[in-house]
């Protein structure tokens, strides 16, 4: 009989008042009993709509069959089919959004956590395994990939599995992308992508750090070194700042250089050599899932005061809202419906201040959302020392530059069909570098269709 | 990993070394920059190109010795590696067409004025060169200025070598000489720059300068590099490092780069009682 309980099973967590002052991860993972007794919640529905909602298409009610017999290293392999990313994927998924809003138990009570359980399979496996997979074997064609982020990472691991010789391209020191540079450890430990990545390298893919294409070599240069398709996953890397008064004072960070600095170069750590300035009063403006990373790890840095400064109203918050239930948890402030106009400095150019107006909302306009408007006379000053600016983020120009006959749209993004083409032959492209910022699962579902289509490509040839 | 090919100490505070970077050593070209980090826990920094050698496979970095990152930088050797070594990055240096330019460096940015006095030596332009140093002891680089330049001046804070005097004072003298300047080409510290840019200003001569701000990954991702150019945002990693001199927001400039100056003196501290050294 399934288990016909209308809520989830929790998840456990780090005590939020503990959490907010270390770098550990916050979720704790289910226990064998905890993701059976989830599982058990699953009615194996025969049409599968929560397949649906998967981005990469993995066999949902398979794999949670495979939790219920207790047969996780079957259930880890079910979802490895289709999934390079797992043990990432079960932490930062907006699958509320995803499979779990197709799931039928959430018709009457909560949907199947299938996050949870996807995670917890994964890191069974990762606990379990003695084994590393082993290199197919290799078909003699050579395909290169340029950036190590989640849509690059995939494409390399679907194309190896295949049996080409892959080579990723990244132009930091370490693979990863946003796996590393941008999301906290405390949501998604390092050491986490480090294991997918080596799971890569022993699929046969080549890591080739501190290379940036379209500097170090240039995409046609990858042609004449023998690779036959390549795949520009170069993510969407060029912070957006507001183009206020005093957005160069010190003080003023990009979310993706404060977070770079905490997580990549591990500015929390005290033996690194990376600084981070010390902030008692902090505001971050935005309020997507950057926003509330940004938000918590200035927190965990010993911030007295963090404040999300949003321009819109709690419930048009584009963070998932599991991530804005933790921030509020973990002491965050939330100024909602406030805009900044200005930051305000000393005599050292150092963050005094950020003058901000009130916001209420008025007509939808054309992305659905309504509109904010300034309150009249409602200017104030909100008392912060530290001012991260996280409102979105545009594709790096640099390949785009130095590649003759590849086209991009007016924002940057470079134009590639459904399968991942773009207007040269051989060349691929996906992810936040076709569609701007966007998730991880995204990216690696794009990642995983222009494997395909190089695969055919080359095949064709 | 990057290896060390020869590492050679130019004075007490500044060395130069040639690293194994081929693919880099390919590209590069003069105003370029690479970043580095020397070990695993070590930050990412900027430094440009002084010279490279496409056969080679090697690019030099002349580096002065100011922090924790060059301290520990300064004690690896010939045959040692550096940890990460990326580039070539930013815009190179525009040099082409240009007839007579004044090149003006100051203290270590003479590293950085020289291959750019040099390539424009090569395209056969009539080079001025004025470079400044503290003291007799902190000169680098004489006798390669010497060799692409038409005109050398050496200048020193007190006179031990050259002449005594800024490099704004040279440079005041040869134009008030008559020298008539499709450019000046000014790297050193921002404070000499910013009084170049006055005195190039006052005389209508087009000056070019090279930043080099506070930035962490170089390919435009943080932001940290941010200027005020023109009343523009720009970012020096992707937009520069040269600028036109007479747009840059000196002030901003310098106050940006103090932003760490504290947790810079303590970890330099915390380094050099580690290599036993003494804080200068």
């Amino acid at each position: 009989m399934p288990n016909m309980s209308l809520k989830k099973n929790e998840m456990p967590v780090q005590d939020p008042m503990v959490r907010n002052g270390n770098f550990l991860e916050v979720a704790l993972g289910y226990t064998e009993e905890q993701a059976v007794n989830e599982a058990e919640r699953c009615l194996n529905c025969k049409n599968k709509p929560c397949v649906g909602g998967c981005p990469v298409s993995i066999d949902i009610p398979a794999f949670i069959s495979k939790i219920k017999e207790r047969d996780f290293e079957g259930a880890y392999q079910i979802i490895s089919k289709s999934s390079a990313l797992p043990a990432v994927c079960g932490r930062v998924c907006p699958q509320e959004s995803q499979c779990e809003s197709k799931c039928v138990r959430g018709i009457k009570g909560e949907p199947v956590a299938i996050g949870r359980l996807e995670r917890f399979v994964a890191d069974w496996h990762n606990a379990h395994a003695t084994e590393k997979p082993e290199k197919p074997v290799s078909n003699g064609h050579k395909c290169a990939i340029i950036g190590a982020g989640p849509s690059g990472l995939t494409c390399a691991g679907d194309l190896a599995r295949l049996g080409y010789e892959v080579t990723i391209f990244e132009a930091l020191h370490l693979a990863g992308g946003v796996l590393v540079y941008g999301i906290p450890e405390f949501r998604l430990p390092k050491k986490i992508v480090q294991n997918e990545i080596e799971n890569l390298q022993a699929l046969g893919v080549k890591v080739e750090t501190n290379v940036v294409v379209g500097r170090t070599i240039e995409v046609d240069e990858l042609f004449d070194m023998g690779f036959e398709a390549i795949f520009i996953g170069s993510g969407a890397g060029l912070p957006n700042f507001m183009n206020i008064p005093g957005e160069n004072l010190k003080g003023v960070y990009s979310a993706n250089e404060f977070l770079t600095r905490v997580n990549l170069m591990k500015a929390y750590r005290p033996d690194s050599d990376t600084p981070i300035k010390n902030s008692k009063n902090v505001a971050i403006v935005g309020g997507g899932n950057v926003a509330m990373d940004a938000a918590r790890s200035a927190k965990r840095l010993g911030a007295e005061n963090v404040y999300i400064v949003y321009r819109r109203g709690m419930s048009e918050l584009p963070a998932r809202k599991e991530e804005v239930e933790h921030a509020e948890e973990e002491g965050i402030i939330f100024k909602t419906l406030t805009s900044p106009v200005e930051i305000l400095g000393d005599d050292h150019k150092f963050v005094t201040g950020m003058k901000c107006v009130e916001m209420e909302l008025g007509e939808p306009d054309a992305s659905g959302r309504r509109r904010p408007i300034v309150k009249p006379d409602s200017e104030f000053v909100l008392d912060v020392d530290c001012v991260i600016m996280s409102i979105g983020t545009s594709p790096n120009p640099l390949i785009r530059n130095t590649t003759k006959g590849l086209e991009t749209n007016k924002h940057g993004c470079f134009i590639a069909d459904e399968n991942g083409l773009t207007s040269r032959e051989g060349v691929y492209a996906g992810g936040d570098a076709v569609t701007g910022a966007a998730t991880v699962i995204l990216a690696m579902g794009a990642g995983k269709t222009a494997a395909k289509a190089m695969d055919e490509y080359i095949k064709s040839k | 990993m990057y290896k060390i090919l020869r590492k050679k100490v130019l004075n007490p505070t500044v060395t130069l070394m040639d690293v194994e970077a081929p693919l880099i050593a390919k590209k590069a070209e003069p105003g370029q920059f690479i970043i580095l980090r020397v070990d695993e826990a070590g930050e990412r920094i900027p430094l440009t190109i002084a010279d490279y050698d496409r056969e080679a496979g090697t690019i030099t970095i002349i580096f002065q010795i100011v922090g924790a990152t060059t301290e520990k930088l300064n004690q690896l050797n010939e045959g040692e590696y550096i940890h990460d070594f990326v580039g070539p990055l930013g815009v190179p240096s525009h040099t082409e067409g240009l007839k007579k330019v004044a090149v003006v460096g100051g203290g270590v940015g003479c590293a950085i004025a020289y291959p750019i006095a040099k390539k424009l030596h090569a395209l056969g332009a009539e080079v001025h060169s004025i470079v400044g140093f503290r003291n007799k002891d902190l000169v680098i680089l004489e006798d390669e200025f010497k060799a692409v330049s038409d005109v050398m001046k050496m200048m020193t804070d007190d006179g031990s070598h050259g002449e005594k005097g800024l490099v704004t004072n040279a440079l005041q003298a040869l134009i008030e000489e008559g020298n008539v300047y499709d450019e000046v080409i000014t790297i050193g510290p921002l404070i000499m720059m910013k009084f170049v840019c006055k005195l190039t200003k006052e005389h209508n001569i087009p000056t070019v300068v090279s930043m080099n701000p506070i930035m962490i990954d170089g390919t435009g991702m943080c932001g940290g590099c941010r200027l005020t150019v023109g009343g523009e945002t720009k970012f020096a990693c992707v937009d520069g490092p040269d600028f036109d001199g007479h747009l840059v927001d000196f002030d901003e400039a310098i106050e940006r780069s103090s932003m760490y100056r504290d947790f810079e003196r303590h970890k330099h501290e915390e380094t050099c009682n580690l290599f036993k050294k003494e804080v200068k």
